[in-house]
């Protein structure tokens, strides 16, 4: 564990993303109470511009609400999303990939092409429909980011289950007659957690993305105050009032850009070919 | 350039209105010209006693005429007909029409067009059927006269003659014939200002100037293109670029509103709406245990900042609603308990009523930007007085059906009301309109026989003022119990290059203005 930090710290790219991240977590935690004033209200005239009310430092948008207001808040929607859709979606992918890889066969076969039934959709054509079907609401979007990002993680699994089947320990675990179960959960997915770990990251980078362009098609919770909100409400204006689209869209950058970070950090510290290469 | 300048100053300092009125006296009309305008969206067919669309009725409103016009404060004006009587009972309409009128091919406009029309009508346009439903007879002596008989009294008979409620059609291009189907369907034949000349679907509808005109000297331009652009931005854009010179209201964005009448030489009015007066409101489902307690709905009332959503939303543009008539229809009175934003009174009014934070789920319309931002405003408003609100998100076949099955508990919307509470007003208040499953009548489920038994009087009673007297005891019955919460008498501003002059004239606008319409040059 403390090589897999130094390696980690190691990598100027991963560091910053574990930075920039850390920050965004904090915001999200506490932001509500340094900043209790809610986002919806309308606390200043219209389309004020930037840094020219110390009470608005980023600008009105077009109700005159606080968009600073809306990125701290819009922080915690952005991260919840990102994390529980992917908490969601390494639920349903990583035992159907463990279960197709480990029994093989007909069992794999079946679980494939549903898994692949999935993979030849456009993701996010599905997400949209599957939102548009069930109605804008926080549960509604989780649900389809996690729907239509689960098939990789299914794949990957397989793929990991699939080489550690053959390794010796798990032949002689099967020899002592344990349970499928135990050697699944015990002896195959520990070890292939690295690629998922990274794979992980950039999966909730992405289900920012997909809710951020969810919200900004107009199919957000109405009930929450997001970026991608805040971006297409904004867009219709851009002409005249460039910052109620700029500033949350450059938040949306920057936390995507901090997972993409991390992933690669941590691709870099978990890949045991690179970490000896490092020696 | 000095001179520019003191002109300006002048200007400014000149009340614009007055402005423009003084300056439209004093200048001739000047012939000649074409006239590009937005028609948006595109409309699905011309014909105006078989489509009703907003634009259809705005094309087709240069092509057919009515009998009479209105002008902006909703007063009848001839049209096809040239003089009118009403009999002392108020049951005998007499309509004397202009002789000399021809069709835009040729054949005299008579008498027997106006009975084909109304008997046409009668089946194809479901406004004016209910319009007629007083109607016992209508009689033609001779050529140039119409007689209506009406069964009772029916005080806004008289406004239901504009273009788009009862437009006057060809019998001899329609008689025995299936209306529907008949393929001159595609060519409209009216006797108005304009001609039809060609549609391109997707790109441009062009009418051009009927030199055989009825009124001598008009129509003051030779034609008018009307251009299909289907994205908004683009429309602006067509604009500032100077491909189109008028922007009918709704043609651009709210947002681009101000943007685009800052635009040099560009002139924006709000008149032109006053036939349809469009009214917005919130309905309060008064079947839910919160909001069938009237003091709910009156805190409702005092929590939302009207003002606000007037001048932040819709750009400074209509007014806050006084009651459920806009003040452009007839028998408004502004003499009614009054609503001021006031959160702390509606907070007060929330704890007698007793209210312990229930959900309460709101519905914005889902007609795009503006009603989003309108919805996300009343939502903050409700908020801060300690309404729990739950905003729903919907399409617009999902938020007609949650209306009209009354699964909602507030829901934004806008109707029209076609200058007479007879006809625009009723219809959302009286217990007989209740009807689950259909749209526009009493969807909050207020129900109060008193209000039912005014309404009914007011449909038929004469003189006007004893109808006055009529309606404003209803709307202070309906204001002081808050069936729905009005908002805003909405205006759509009309943008046009300043060089087109005298284009809204009457209560309907642009639907029938291109008339006297003239280019400066």
């Amino acid at each position: 564990m403390k090589k897999f930090w130094k390696l980690m710290l190691r990598n100027p790219g991963g560091l910053i993303g574990l930075i920039i991240i850390t920050i965004a977590i904090f915001i999200a935690l506490f932001g509500q109470m340094i900043f209790p004033t809610s986002p919806w209200r309308m606390v200043q005239r219209p389309f004020l511009p930037p840094f020219t009310n110390p009470m608005v430092t980023l600008g009105t948008d077009a109700l005159g609400r606080d968009v600073f207001a809306g990125l701290i808040y819009g922080a915690r929607v952005s991260l919840l999303v990102g994390l529980v859709s992917t908490t969601v979606a390494l639920t349903i992918g990583v035992p159907l990939g463990a279960i197709a890889g480990y029994f093989g066969g007909k069992v794999d076969d079946a679980l494939m092409r549903f898994t692949e039934f999935f993979q030849t959709i456009p993701s996010f054509p599905l997400a949209i429909v599957l939102v548009a079907i069930l109605q804008p609401s926080i549960y509604s979007i989780v649900g389809s980011i996690a729907i239509v990002s689960w098939p990789p993680v299914a794949r990957l699994v397989r793929g990991e289950v699939l080489s550690l089947r053959t390794r010796e320990y798990v032949q002689a675990a099967i020899v002592t007659g344990q349970s499928n179960t135990w050697i699944i959960s015990r002896e195959i997915l520990p070890n292939a957690l690295s690629p998922v770990i990274v794979l992980a990251s950039l999966m909730v980078a992405n289900a920012i993305l997909l809710e951020s362009s969810l919200s900004f098609l107009g199919l957000g919770d109405p009930n929450l105050m997001s970026w991608g909100y805040m971006v297409g409400a904004g867009r219709t204006v851009i002409r005249q009032a460039w910052w109620i689209t700029v500033f949350p869209g450059v938040a949306i950058l920057i936390s995507v850009l901090g997972m993409n970070l991390i992933g690669e950090g941590l691709n870099d510290a978990l890949n045991p070919r690179l970490a000896k290469d490092s020696r | 350039m000095l001179k520019k300048f003191v002109l300006a100053l002048a200007l400014a300092s000149v009340s614009p209105l007055v402005f423009t009125s003084t300056m439209a006296l004093a200048q001739e009309p000047k012939m000649g010209g074409t006239i590009n305008a937005v028609i948006q969206p595109e409309p699905p067919g011309l014909m105006l006693a078989l489509v009703q669309n907003g634009p259809t009725q705005m094309v087709s409103g240069n092509i057919y005429e009515g009998l009479l016009r209105y002008s902006k404060t909703l007063e009848p004006q001839p049209g096809l007909a040239e003089s009118w009587t009403i009999s002392p009972d108020a049951k005998t309409y007499t309509f004397k029409l202009k002789q000399g009128v021809t069709w835009h091919d040729g054949k005299p406009f008579t008498a027997a067009d106006v009975l084909f029309s109304i008997e046409t009508l009668k089946i194809t346009h479901a406004r004016a059927r209910n319009n007629l439903v007083q109607l016992d007879k209508v009689e033609a002596p001779d050529d140039y006269t119409v007689v209506f008989t009406l069964k009772q009294p029916f005080g806004p008979f008289i406004g239901i003659f504009e273009v788009g409620s009862m437009p006057i059609i060809p019998k001899h291009i329609y008689e025995g014939s299936d209306v529907k189907t008949n393929p001159a369907n595609n060519t409209p034949i009216g006797t108005g200002p304009f001609m039809f000349k060609e549609w391109k679907k997707g790109s441009f509808i062009q009418l051009v100037k009927n030199p055989n005109y009825h009124v001598k000297g008009k129509p003051y331009i030779d034609g008018i293109y009307w251009q299909i652009i289907p994205d908004a931005a683009a429309r602006s854009v067509a604009y500032e670029t100077g491909k189109v010179d008028v922007l009918p209201g709704g043609s651009i964005e709210n947002f681009d509103v101000p943007r685009v009448s800052k635009l040099p030489n560009t002139c924006v009015t709000g008149d032109g709406w006053e036939f349809f007066s469009p009214m917005a409101w919130m309905w309060l489902n008064n079947r839910t245990p919160v909001l069938a307690n009237k003091k709910v709905r009156q805190a409702i009332m005092y929590a939302v900042d009207r003002e606000f959503a007037r001048d932040v939303i819709w750009n400074g543009l209509g007014k806050v609603a006084t009651g459920p008539s806009s003040s452009a229809i007839k028998f408004y009175t502004d003499n009614v308990q009054k609503y001021p934003y006031d959160p702390a009174k509606a907070k007060a009014l929330l704890k007698e009523a007793g209210y312990k934070g229930e959900k309460v789920r709101l519905m914005p319309l889902p007609y795009g930007e503006t009603w989003s931002r309108w919805g996300e405003a009343v939502k903050q408003n409700l908020v801060d007085v300690g309404m729990n609100i739950e905003t729903i998100a919907t399409d617009v076949p999902g938020s007609n059906q949650k209306n009209s099955e009354w699964d909602y508990d507030i829901s934004f919307t806008y109707l029209y009301q076609y200058g007479d509470p007879a006809l625009g007003v009723g219809r959302n208040y009286v217990t007989s309109a209740i009807a689950k499953g259909q749209l526009f009548n009493n969807l909050e489920g207020y129900s109060n026989p008193e209000v039912d038994k005014l309404f009914e009087e007011g449909a038929v009673a004469t003189p006007d003022s004893k109808r006055q007297e009529i309606y404003e005891k209803v709307q202070k019955i309906l204001v002081e119990d808050v069936p729905v919460a009005w908002q805003l008498e909405l205006q759509f501003p009309t943008i046009t290059n300043c060089k087109i002059k005298n284009l809204i004239t009457t209560g309907i606008g642009v639907n029938d203005g291109f008339r006297d319409a003239w280019i400066d040059k």
